[in-house]
Order: structure tokens, then sequence, then C-alpha cells
């Protein structure tokens, strides 16, 4: 990388060196300072019109804006001086002039800009004489997700950039002028973009708002927990906000190198399954016809018998959804036969790309893992697994759904061992049913198109018995005498990385929060 | 010629020349009265020449900042490597101005040769004059001038036969007082809402259509011609005063004044001069209250203040307000000055973009402010209020509309105060205290 | 209201060639949306969601982007008006000599009753207009194109008669 020229400069008495170029806002987070702002957002051009980033430079005989003004070397800020003060503490006096003090029926509450900058800096008292009204009007439905409440808006134009500049699609607008400005649109479109749920995370304020997350949870009430999305192979980081042990919502998590501040409204909707109520929660043996429940030992056992008394052929069928840990295990634990694996991937024709942002894109393959699943040799040739479910001794389903005549193959199978969150048609035909944890339920690694490798965190709790699947492989892997147990999820990565060489430079701590990319692309190469 | 009145012999008509005579607006008639000699010289000149020249002559901007011209010029880069333009401000619509209107109608020519020699100067191939929408008789007055420009060989590929492409086109704002901003002025030719940008990059750098450009207004133009066929000297010597501020200046007189119109005058003319002698002084009875010399945006003056006033750049800050556009607002004693303050408010508040903050809410509650006490209800802490709501909106936007709003609001509650405590006093809160 | 007819293109024959001509002017095609919505204007005496669209379309825009521009500019109109648009400054230089009164003239002689409104025969909208840019001839009226200098209340039902 090029080597950039660096300025030094001093923010409220922090010496800070930053590239030449930077913005005074930029460099402040350097020195440990949110200069407070609204327009300003780093992945959108820079409008300089909230006024509230407002900082005293010396030298300078007017107060600047943190977010335009490019840093000098030598140069002093003051952000906590009087006059800047002064100056943000009147901008919020303007900006509430015409904002209602609705916060406690408004969503945003908690986590809103206005609302910690007012707390922060903003007057005790405003000066508007009540009897002045304020600006009303309506809310607006701006599209399947998306509301607008005009009364809170702030006119940063946040929305009205992305939709311009990083959407390209201007389905937005400001509308009027002086104080009557508000966000419009067309009354024949519809704020329907694929991405255009990003609007609600960027408003600083209550006024665009998911209707889906309405009145659902208060900010300070929700658990935040960092995971990837699970809607296609793109491996957008997430943040899944839960409350009472449910998912409420999904926000995009900051990567750089993967979705920036962003995800789309397909991966940010599709959350409801990991609230599913119908979940298996206790091991199941089959008795005759029935399946009875039971505790985890006689399972285990009853799964170590099948393994230990059968030979030759075996057939694995796994999720493109599971844990890079639990499809390594699985392969692990039939590691004696002669294997035919698979998983199934759906894909939906036309990727949605995000233009403003190179490399991202609802992917066509809408499964977190298919990589990973590839990467440990299983391929998608799923009808030639089906094929071979006659002739094999043992099966194997991960978590992985089968439904209808796909079903009706298994039910012709014998040792069918099915590990999984609901139970579905594969069900019927299973001599042992291992209840597992779902992808909020479980620490784990996907791994996205790009062969980079990302960590998720367990967010909620598994429902009854069920257990993480890498846990559950692992226990299997105990009973057979070919291991031990596995108490926490970087302890099956690190068996991964040992056996893999794709993985071999890989640990947990190294993934951290961003992931890290696999040394080596191809497929399936156990050194071992 | 004087337009609308006869010239006065304190007057010195440069510009205003040919103002109220038809000839003039064709372009033989312009050619008759030694139209196009500067042109046709300027092209003949090193470009360099032609900018250190106006440099030289002190030409300052009339739209109101008084930047100097040449030395605007002189950012542009020397090298074309991408297209270059020059924007005309024919946006005129500062309260109080009009004297961009009279160089349209009457001399049309001298702006678009003017604006020839310019965008020769910098290099620019294509000129935009940006018309206010309102201003129908000068764009179709400036419309025909450009026709005929074209067809006399004037403009085009070839201009004047230099091989110079110097094309003209007119863009018609549409009702927005702040595309006379020149940040503004160039997101409406880009077919934008005019809204300022923020500077830098000043437009030298990146300007029209992310382009180096060159944005002056309509009287700087017009006085360029004039400037290259007599030099900077003799540009310069029009000077009654400070020797930074050089030329004659077009000073629109309205309001309630005798006789309102457009007076040229040489910078440092005193504004006492020009209201009592030339303008004829207050009508019937009537004695001088205040006078805003720049167009609304400045601060107000009260009667011993505009009477010693100067009228040139430095004459006017000294004054402690501003010389703008020129636009002389007189009122006399019959003046409500509350009321004349509001409607200045009002019209800010009406014609701000929404951008900013301090400017789309600021520009709004002082006109709430001002409504209320006009309607009885004021307080005295509201005018502490007037004025510290000022303090916040001034040097703190994007462009200067927020300031001019409250330069007005600023001075008048300084000084008028009396008038704004008389309302206060007839209020009704003030009436349930005394009680 | 408006959807009442199949909406008829603005931008064709003549009217789309004078558009073609305007937009090589500019670099790009969205300078040209400022002399676009005028033709607009100038046809149809308003602005409606569909010309909106229209426009868009022609000048590869959205319709809310253009929208917005149409809506920053206050002589465009989003709303029909009447037969006669009329325009007379209010500002303070024209307010101090009397422009309230010839608001007040114009209103009564065309019937409008209020400003923005109408008059019932469809022939006049009267409103109230910032700056007209001619202070030194107060009043200033504009009424539709015709700038008309120097009205005083006395003189509004003379200048009325052209336009009935």
């Amino acid at each position: 990388m090029r080597e950039q020229e660096l300025v030094t400069l001093t923010i409220e008495g922090t010496s800070v060196s930053v590239p030449k170029g930077t913005t005074i806002l930029e460099a402040a987070k350097q020195a440990g300072i949110v200069i407070p702002h609204y327009c300003y957002h780093p992945s959108l051009p820079v409008a300089g019109v909230c006024r509230m980033c407002l900082v005293e430079v010396e030298g300078m005989p007017n107060l600047q804006i943190g977010c335009a003004t490019t840093v000098a070397d030598g140069q002093t800020v003051r952000v906590y001086s009087d006059q800047a003060l002064k100056a943000r503490e009147s901008v919020l006096e303007f900006l509430l002039i015409n904002h209602p003090l609705d916060c406690p029926i408004c969503d945003q509450a908690g986590e809103c800009e206005l609302q910690n900058y007012v707390f922060r800096e903003g007057r005790a008292r405003t000066r508007y004489t009540p009897t002045y009204s304020k600006r009303f009007d309506p809310v607006e439905d701006f599209g399947p997700d998306i509301l607008y409440v005009p009364n809170r808006c702030i006119l940063c134009t946040r929305c009205v950039r992305f939709m311009e500049h990083v959407a390209d699609e201007e389905l937005i607008n400001v509308s009027e002028r002086g104080d009557r400005a508000f966000i419009g649109i067309h009354p024949d479109r519809q704020l329907d973009h694929a991405w255009a749920g990003n609007v609600v995370d960027l408003c600083p304020v209550g006024s665009l708002l998911s209707k889906d997350f309405l009145h659902k949870a208060r900010a300070w009430e929700v658990d935040k927990t960092a995971s990837i999305c699970t809607g296609c192979s793109q491996g957008c980081n997430v943040t899944v906000e839960t409350r009472s042990n449910a998912v409420v919502r999904l926000r995009p998590r900051v990567n750089l190198e993967v979705n920036r501040y962003f995800m789309c409204d397909h991966g940010r909707l599709r959350y409801r399954w990991l609230n599913r109520g119908d979940r298996i929660e206790a091991p199941l043996l089959r008795d005759g016809q029935d399946l009875t429940a039971t505790d985890w030992d006689r399972a285990l056992a009853r799964v170590a018998q099948i393994i230990s008394g059968s030979g030759g052929k075996a057939v694995a069928l796994v999720s493109a959804g599971a844990s890079t840990e639990a499809l390594f295990l699985a392969k692990e634990v039939l590691s004696g036969f002669d294997v035919t694996g698979a998983c199934k991937v759906e894909r939906v024709e036309g990727e949605q790309p995000l233009p403003g942002v190179e490399g991202l894109a609802l992917r066509d393959e809408r499964a977190p893992n298919a990589t990973g699943a590839r990467l440990l040799g299983f391929g998608e040739d799923f009808d030639g697994a089906l094929a071979a479910l006659n002739e094999a001794s043992v099966v194997l389903v991960l978590d992985q759904a089968l439904e209808g005549p796909e079903a009706e193959n298994l039910s012709s199978a014998q040792n069918v061992i099915y590990l999984g969150t609901v139970a579905g048609d594969a069900v019927r035909a299973a001599d042992v049913v291992l209840p597992v944890a779902n992808a909020v339920e479980e620490d784990g690694t996907f791994v996205n198109r790009d062969y980079r490798v990302q960590r998720y965190f367990q967010a909620k709790a598994a429902p009854g018995m069920a257990r993480p699947a890498w846990w559950v492989l692992g226990e299997c892997l105990v009973e057979l005498d070919r291991g031990e147990s596995l108490t926490q999820a970087a302890d099956a990565f690190a068996l991964l990385a040992r056996d893999v060489r794709a993985f071999s430079d890989l640990t947990y701590d190294r993934l951290g929060y961003g992931g890290a990319r696999v040394a080596q692309q191809s497929p399936a190469e156990v050194s071992a | 010629m004087g337009y609308p009145h006869q010239p006065h012999p304190r007057e010195t008509p440069v510009l205003s020349k040919y103002f109220g005579d038809a000839g003039a607006k064709t372009y033989e008639g312009w050619v008759q009265r030694g139209g196009y000699k500067a042109l046709e010289k300027a092209l003949s000149m090193d470009r360099q020449k032609i900018i250190e020249e106006v440099k030289e002559s002190g030409l300052r901007g009339r739209g109101g900042a008084g930047f100097p011209a040449g030395l605007k010029w002189s950012f542009m880069p020397k090298e074309k490597a991408r297209p270059h333009y020059l924007c005309c401000n024919a946006d005129e619509s500062e309260p109080g101005t009009f004297k961009d209107r009279e160089i349209m109608r009457w001399t049309p020519h001298a702006m678009i040769e003017g604006c020839a020699i310019t965008a020769h100067a910098i290099q620019a191939e294509i000129t935009y004059i940006y018309i206010r929408g309102e201003f129908t008789e000068p764009i179709a007055i400036v419309e025909q001038a450009l026709a005929e420009a074209y067809d006399n060989g004037v403009l085009g590929a070839n201009a004047m036969g230099t091989g110079n492409r110097i094309d003209m086109y007119i863009h018609r704002g549409a009702g927005a007082y702040i595309c006379g901003e020149e940040t503004a002025l160039m997101s409406s030719i880009e077919g934008r809402r005019g809204n300022p940008r923020i500077k830098p990059p000043f437009p030298a750098a990146r300007g029209l259509f992310g382009m180096p450009t060159t944005i002056n207004n309509v009287e700087t133009l017009a006085a360029v011609p004039h400037i290259i066929n007599e030099g900077a000297s003799w540009y310069k010597s029009f000077c009654l005063s400070n020797p930074k501020s050089t030329g004659t200046k077009l000073l629109s007189v309205c309001g309630q004044v005798r006789k309102p119109g457009n007076y040229e005058v040489v910078m440092g003319f005193p504004l006492k001069d020009l209201l009592y002698d030339l303008c004829g002084g207050m009508r019937e009875g009537r004695t001088l209250k205040a006078c805003i010399p720049g167009g609304s945006s400045v601060p107000i003056l009260n009667r011993e203040e505009s009477e010693a006033c100067l009228l040139d750049y430095e004459g006017c800050v000294e004054s402690g307000t501003m010389l703008g556009s020129g636009g002389v607002i007189v009122f006399d004693d019959s003046a409500d000055m509350v009321y004349q303050i509001m409607r200045l408010a009002h019209f800010y508040a009406h014609e701000s973009c929404a951008q900013c903050t301090q400017c789309r809410e600021g520009t709004a509650w002082m006109t709430r402010i001002l409504r209320r006490m006009l309607a009885g209800d004021g307080e005295m802490k509201d005018l502490d209020l007037l004025l510290d709501l000022s303090e916040h909106m001034t040097g703190r936007t994007i462009c200067p509309l927020c300031d001019s709003c409250a330069a007005p609001v600023v001075s008048g509650v300084n000084k008028f105060r009396d008038e704004f405590e008389a309302y206060i006093g007839r209020s009704k809160s003030a009436a349930v205290m005394a009680v | 209201m408006q959807q009442a007819t199949e909406y008829e293109p603005v931008f064709t024959g003549g009217q789309r060639e004078k558009l073609d001509r305007i937009i090589e002017r500019y670099p790009n095609k969205q300078a040209a949306l400022l002399p676009a919505l005028w033709m607009v204007q100038y046809a149809r005496g308003w602005i409606s969601q569909d010309a909106m669209t229209e426009v868009a379309d022609v000048l590869d825009l959205t319709a809310a982007y253009v929208e917005g521009v149409v809506t920053f500019y206050t002589m465009f109109h989003e709303h029909p008006v009447g037969r006669h648009f009329v325009q007379i400054c209010t500002t303070s230089p024209c307010n101090v000599c009397g422009a309230e009164d010839v608001v007040a003239a114009f209103l009564k002689h065309t019937g409008c009753g209020e400003l923005g409104a109408t008059s019932p025969d469809g022939k006049f909208t009267v409103i109230e207009t910032e700056c007209l840019g001619a202070c030194g001839f107060a009043t200033p009226v504009l009424i539709d194109d015709d700038f008309i200098e120097s009205v005083t209340p006395e003189k509004v039902a003379g200048l009325l008669e052209k336009y009935r």
C-alpha cells in the first residue's frame, strides 16, 4: 500500500496523526471524540447541512463544520469550547422547534441522535413560544417496510443521498423550501428498492421507521449480538436484536470489507424462522412406528451403536446453512464410511446489487455457508446423493429439510440419523432425531462467497434440550471413542483448522468480529 | 441618457449611458455606439494580459460580495485540460436591486460583449446567462441580442473570425432568490434544486458540471469592455474615496424617495447626496428615517448613519453596513420599521433553500416572533431572543442567506428599538402586567 | 381527479425537437430539466404528476427527483391555476410604496377573493410574490409573461381589461 502523508493536529488537547485530506470529524474519532453530527455519514457524500458538527479551529474566524473541513498540520481544534458548545446548543434548539417531543411513543427513543445530543449539549428549555404551532404533516407510507414521520424529520438528507448515490435510484426527494420542506416521494412510486431499508438505519431520528419493527420493542430493551445474515452467500455482518428470547430485528453491522454499513431488505426481514415455536425440543428414538423422547445419553449411545455397527456406504445430506464446524464434524463422524455427501442450495435468478458498494449484492445463492460446504467436500449433486440412499448403511441428515418425494426416498433408507431444528417430513424416516440449535442459538462460522470465514454468536437460548450441531456431533465422536467433549465452538473450529488445510492458519481469535479469508480456496483437502 | 429619469449632472454614465436609448438594443445600434470594439481588441490580446488589466483596474464583483474580478479569473487553471465555463449571474433578486435588469433591457450587447471577453480570458467555450424567471422582458431582449450576435459572427464556433468558439445560452430560472448565490446558480443550471454547495471546492476548481467555472454578475461583466477599451488606469481613476473601490457603480434607489431609479456614480459617492440631490429627496413633508444601501441583506442605517455614509465597499463597512449589490432602499418617517423588518425576515424564510438548520428554522422562527409582536403579543424578552438567534444565524451556514436575514433584524432591533418597544408596550401581556 | 383522461405527452413532434436542441446546450440531459419544465408549463399551464413522470422519462431522471426540483422553484405550478396568473411584488421596497393596496385591488377586480385562489370564472389566480426585481418601479406586477411596472390600485381595473 502506498504510504500516505500524515498530518498531525491537536484536538481537545490530544495529538493525532491522520492521513492528509482527512476531515476534522474523522480525525476527532481517532482522538476518541465523536463530534455531534446528523447529516454526515461515512458512507455518503458530505452535505454539510445540519451544521451540528461546528467546532472551533484556531486561526479561523468562524466556526467550521468538522465533516467538511480537512485537517491541516499543526492545527488546534476545540470541540468543547464555549463558542462551539453554544453553537451546537443553538442548532439543537432550532431542530427542536418543529420536532414533536413524542419520544415516549417513538421507536427511535433510546437510540436517537437528536435525543442523545440534546441530553448532552442541548438547552433544558426551548425559547420557542408554545403558542406557535409546530409544523404538522401526516405520517406517510413510503414503501413495503418504510414509514415516514415528517414531523420528526430534521432534513439531514441522509436518506435522499443514500438513494441517490448508493442505491442509485432516486425514489425520494427533498420537496419544497424553507421550513416547509419535507422528504417527498412520487405518488405513483414506492420506496421499494431491494436495499431501501437502510434509510431507516441511516435516519438519525425516528422519522423513517420500519413497519416490521414498529412499536415492537424499545431500544434499551433489546440485547444485541453480532451475527452473520443467513439470507444469501454474501455474508453481510449483522446485529441480531433480541427481546425475551425472540429475534425482533436484524440490522447491518459495519464491516468495510463485506457489506460496509448496509444489508438488503431480504436479509433484514427474513428472521421469523429463527423464532419458530414448533421446534424439536428433545432427542427422539425410534421404537417401531413411534418416535419416543429420550435423553442425550441414550440418543448418543444409539448413534454410536448405529455408526459402529455399520460399514460401507453412507450418505450425508447437509444444509448449506449449517455451521462450518458442524459440517466438518459430520464428515468426521462418517469418516470410516464411503460417503456420498451433498447439500441443497436454493438459487434465485437475478442478483440485486447495491450499486454504490462494489461487491455487495443480494446473491443468487440463498444460503450463508454454501462455500463452507463446498470447501468441506459437500457438492450440490443432491439428486445423486438421494439416489445413493438405497445402498447406504447409514444416513446422516444435518438440518436439511427434505420434502415430499425426497423424504419418501429416505423412508426406504436404513439407519437414518437426523439432526434438525424442526420436525419435517424427513423425521418420519429417522431412527434417531437429535434437536439442534439454529443460527442465532449457537456460536459458529460461515464461509461467504468470497471465502471469508466469519463468526456468528449466540443471541438467544435454544429451546428445550436442543444443542449446537457441533456439540452434538462432537459428543457422537466421544461416544465413538474418537475424540473429547467440545465445550465451545472454538474447540470445534480448532479441530477443523488442524485437519483441513484451507482453514489451517485460522483461529477464532484471529477471525474476531470481522472474519478472515481462508488460505486456500480449493475444495476439501484434508491434511490428516 | 438616464432612465427612468433624466441623467443628473453628478452622475457618471458609463454602463447606463444608453439606458432609455432604444437604438442601443440592436446589434447595429450597438456597433454604431462603439460596441464590440473591446471584444475585437480582447480576442487579439494575450489572455493573461486581459486578466492583468482587469486586476489592475480594481473592478470588484458587483453582485454583492465585492470580490476582485481579475483575481477571481486568475484562479481558473492556466492550462485548459477540461471544459471551462463562464456563468453570467443575471438572477438579480436581491430586494432593492434592479440594475442588471436595466442593463439587459437597454444594453444587452454590453453584457454579451463583457461575457465574450471574459469567456475568452478564462478559456470558456460556453457561457450560461442565468436570468431569473420573472425577467420575461430582459429574457426576450437578451434572446434577440444573442441571435443577432450569432448572426453577425460575434459568437459561435468562429467568434469574430478568430477561430475561437464562444457559445452563449440563456438559462432561465424559475423563482428562487438563492439561485443568485454562485454555487446555487450552478446547481440550478445543472437541473437540480438551487442548493448552495459547500466551499471548498471553489468554482474555479470544481464548478459547473464539476469543471472550472467563473461566475460574474451582469454589472461586473458589462464593465469589462470599458476597461479593455479605455484601460485600467482610466477605470481606476473613478474613485472618490478609498482606492480599493474603483469605477462607477449603478445604485438602484427605491422605496420612499421622490425619484426612484438607477443612478450611476463614481465609487465613494456620498449616500446623502444620492438621496437628497440626485433622487430629489424625500417625498413631500417626509423625512428620512432609515436606509438600506446594499440590498436587503445588509444592515439598516438610521438617518445619521445614512447621511454620513460613503458609497463604496469600505465606506459602507465603516458605516456598519455593506455596499452589497447597490440596492438602496429608502424608508421615510412614515415607515413602520417593525413591519418592514418582518417583511424582510419573511422574504428570507420564504427563500431559504432548507439545507442548513439555522437558516431553515431560524428565518421562520424570526418571522413568527416579529408577526407575533405586530399582532400585539410581543414581550420584551423577544428582543433579546431575536438578537441571540441572529448571532447563531451569522457565519454558521453554507451560504449567507441566513446572515442576510439576521442583518436587518439585528440592525433594526438595535437602531429602532423604540418602535419595537412601542409594539410591546401595546401588547396584551404588557397590559396584564400593568394591571 | 387528474386521471380522468389519458395523459397526453408534451414532448412529441416539434416540442420534442425543440427540447432535443436545448439538451445539446448542456453536457448532460439533467441540465435541461428547468427548460423542459418551462416547456411543460407553457404547454399545459401547470406541471402535473404525470408531466413530471414524462419529463423524468425524457431526461433519464426519476419522477421523484423531478418533483423535488419542481417544488423548489416557486414559478412552477404543481396545481392548475387560472388562465391568467397574476404575481404582485410585496417585498419591503414595494410594500412601503403601497403594494398591499395593489394586491387588494387585484383581488377585488379579478374576483379571486383571496390569495392563491382562482376566480370563479377561471380566468385569474392572484398571488403575492417576493421581490420581482423592479423595486424602482413599485409596484411591479407580472401577469403571465407581461411585466407591468408602476402599478397603482387605480390602474388595476383598466389593466385587467386586456385579459378578460
